[in-house]
């Protein structure tokens, strides 16, 4: 099996889908020839050509506006917006169009458009390529979010993605684009949308993250290993639909809960998840539920390392919720 | 300026509306007019008597509290037909929200129309949307969104797709002046030049967005004239001149379905009623403006242009009236009887399947005593 980073997953995936079915297309900015400015479309243009993989006007709107189109013509268009930042003037075509077609249709016209986008810090971009605004599409009934945080599920979730019929939001951890690396089985297969996964077993508490902050929890729950401590982590994979059964699952035999995400504190998705815990299994807690999140501050350039979740942070995180 | 006489000019965006009929119903003089066949003839009369005496009557329930909402075309029915007529079925219409006659022209019934309004049991669209939000797939017609200018790129990208799929099919889009002072506007008709998109753009002017005058939303000497920088034609047709509106029509689908790229259509026209039933426009605007209008009428000049071929009689006008009006009123009343769609509907097709928290929230909802009904359908 080959050990490929998540870019060469999507790409993969992307590819295998195209081959399989006729009506998937890509396009966005840069992603035809030059093959995307992370690379995560190479190649494609050379198979599938123009008319399947093409380079768009710079107008995000225009991206996602075009894409519905092409969807309501009975395409299945994966658009790519260059980074989850740039995503705000397609906001409208996102949340009121994509997101409402088959309601607003009364289930007449379905959306079927995916769109990918690389989002989250650490890569020395700033304020406008560093942004994790996963909540704003996460609180938009309609859409499915889904964020991978390793090459294996890259290939499958976005495989699901593609063949499900809503629209899905796929953010791309793009700081562990090329550094996560991992055996990815090269012909088809799919990781339901919906289903979160235990990347460690625990017993003492619960640690609930997803995308680039898996890796920063993985490694927090190896440095708390060392001083005795004992959590489970849980990847979430997919923020909506949630597993809120594996959340809860695993809430109930430790008792204690925290919650790793980059973007700011205030209503982002820990906050969501802090609530559905306090609803379903308060009885079972034992501890404070403790988010570690981006600070309510714009995302800074220079004091990133600061600003984002670190392993040091969530491991103290962690022995703190531990001995409350 | 246009040359007089020309068939349908496509190429420029003059500020002289390009037109067939005069007032009087007569051929302009030197202008040649698009074939239209008798009974066609009499079928786009009947269509504009339809529209006109919808909304007059829709209006009138609005006002008895019958109806939570309520918008008007008068004067602009001609915009609705004479583009509608020139597609194929396998065309696609991404409506704004003033053109119910391409829903009539296609086959959409007045009972569905009426059920839409009154969000009831059988609304095509189960009560999602308020009064005059039609959607009908069944039409290739996209369902109606309220933020202006949304429709544009969709409508670039679904003529995108067609192309993509080697099919001669092409989109056609409504949108208002108002409309066209939006980045959606210039998103959408960038993309449709760019990619030689069989998409034809469709403003109507019609003056007014709201109690916004036409002159408020662009310094440009035309919404036509834009398209030159979009690298496709323009042109400007009066708007209620049922026959210059298909000829400018016949010859942008042609360029579309030969692979020659988008075009953008504007008609000018006058809203002669408010924006909505919600609107009153006497508070800002002339009443001797929409009163001047009436000589330009697009009903009465299609009625005389029949007359001169002999097509048009008292006798056949009254019993389009009788009949509408006979169908219109069943609807009504039907309407009227039919209950809300059932309130567990209300989580179906958010997803294509109902996700766990939304089978929670719908068990919650379930549970819970009936909210009391809302008065006027809204």
């Amino acid at each position: 099996m080959p050990v490929w980073n998540i870019i060469q997953a999507v790409n993969d995936a992307l590819r295998i889908e195209m081959r399989r079915d006729q009506r998937v297309v890509v396009l966005g900015e840069d992603v035809g020839k030059f093959g995307g400015v992370f690379r995560a479309t190479t190649g494609l243009y050379d198979e599938f050509g123009p008319d399947r993989v093409f380079d768009t006007p710079l107008a995000e709107a225009g991206i996602i506006g075009s894409a519905v189109g092409m969807a309501l013509y009975g395409l299945r268009p994966v658009p790519e917006i260059q980074f989850a930042d740039f995503i705000y003037p397609a906001y409208d075509q996102i949340v009121n169009e994509l997101a409402k077609f088959r309601y607003r249709s009364g289930g007449q016209y379905p959306c079927p458009v995916v769109i990918r986008t690389p989002y989250g810090g650490g890569i020395r971009g700033g304020h406008y390529h560093s942004q994790s605004p996963e909540a704003y599409f996460a609180h938009t009934p309609g859409l499915k979010v889904v964020i991978p945080s390793n090459p294996y599920d890259a290939k499958g979730l976005l495989l699901s993605a593609i063949r499900g019929e809503d629209p899905v939001i796929f953010m791309e951890p793009k700081r562990v684009y090329r550094a996560a690396k991992g055996e990815v089985p090269e012909g088809d297969y799919t990781v339901p949308l919906g289903q979160a996964k235990v990347v460690r077993e625990g017993s003492q508490l619960t640690v609930l993250c997803y995308g680039a902050m898996v890796h920063t929890c993985v490694e927090a729950a190896q440095m708390a290993e060392k001083d005795g401590f004992d959590p489970e982590i849980i990847d979430l994979r997919t923020l909506l639909p949630l597993d809120a059964e594996t959340v809860l699952t695993s809430v109930r035999k430790t008792g204690r809960v925290v919650i790793a995400h980059e973007a700011p504190k205030t209503c982002g998705y820990g906050a969501e998840l802090a609530a559905m815990i306090a609803e379903k299994a308060l009885l079972s807690l034992e501890a404070p539920i403790n988010r570690v999140a981006g600070f309510d501050t714009p995302f800074p350039y220079t004091l990133e390392n600061e600003y984002l979740p670190s392993p040091d942070r969530v491991a103290l995180a962690i022995k703190q919720t531990a001995q409350f | 300026m246009l040359a007089k006489g020309q068939p349908a000019p496509i190429a420029g965006a003059d500020d002289e509306p390009f037109s067939i009929l005069a007032d009087d119903g007569t051929i302009r003089p030197g202008t040649r007019a698009p074939e239209i066949p008798d009974e066609v003839a009499r079928r786009l009369y009947r269509g504009m008597l339809q529209v006109r005496l919808v909304d007059d009557r829709m209006m009138k329930l609005q006002r008895q509290g019958r109806l939570g909402f309520a918008m008007s075309s008068l004067g602009e029915e001609a915009t609705h037909f004479g583009a509608a007529y020139t597609l194929r079925d396998s065309d696609w219409i991404f409506p704004s929200y003033r053109e119910p006659g391409v829903f009539f022209w296609r086959g959409y019934t007045l009972k569905d129309y009426v059920n839409q309004l009154h969000g009831n049991a059988e609304d095509p669209i189960k009560g999602r949307q308020m009064p005059v939000h039609h959607s009908a797939n069944w039409l290739n017609i996209v369902s109606i969104s309220s933020p202006v200018g949304t429709q544009i790129p969709q409508a670039a990208g679904l003529a995108m797709a067609a192309r993509i799929s080697k099919k001669d099919d092409c989109a056609l889009v409504f949108f208002g002046e108002g409309t066209a002072s939006t980045g959606q506007f210039h998103v959408g008709l960038n993309f449709a030049g760019v990619f030689k998109a069989p998409c034809i753009f469709f403003c109507r002017n019609n003056g007014w967005a709201i109690s916004t005058p036409g002159n408020k939303q662009t310094a440009a000497r035309s919404i036509a004239i834009k398209a030159l920088a979009y690298g496709m034609p323009g042109i400007r047709v009066d708007g209620n001149d049922l026959l210059a509106v298909i000829a400018v029509m016949q010859d942008a689908v042609a360029r579309a379905r030969a692979g020659e790229g988008p075009t953008l259509i504007e008609a000018v026209t006058y809203r002669r009623g408010g924006h909505s039933s919600s609107d009153d426009p006497s508070v800002y605007r002339d009443p001797a403006e929409p009163k001047q209008w009436e000589a330009k009428d697009p009903l009465e000049r299609w009625r005389r242009y029949l007359e001169t071929r002999k097509l048009w009689t008292q006798e056949l006008h009254d019993q389009y009236t009788q009949e509408i009006t006979d169908e219109l009123m069943a609807a009504v009343k039907r309407a009227g009887d039919l209950g809300n769609p059932p309130v567990e509907s209300m989580f179906d097709d958010v997803f294509s399947e109902i996700p766990p928290h939304l089978q929670e929230q719908k068990a919650e909802l379930m549970s819970l005593p009936r909210a009391k009904p809302q008065h006027g359908g809204h």
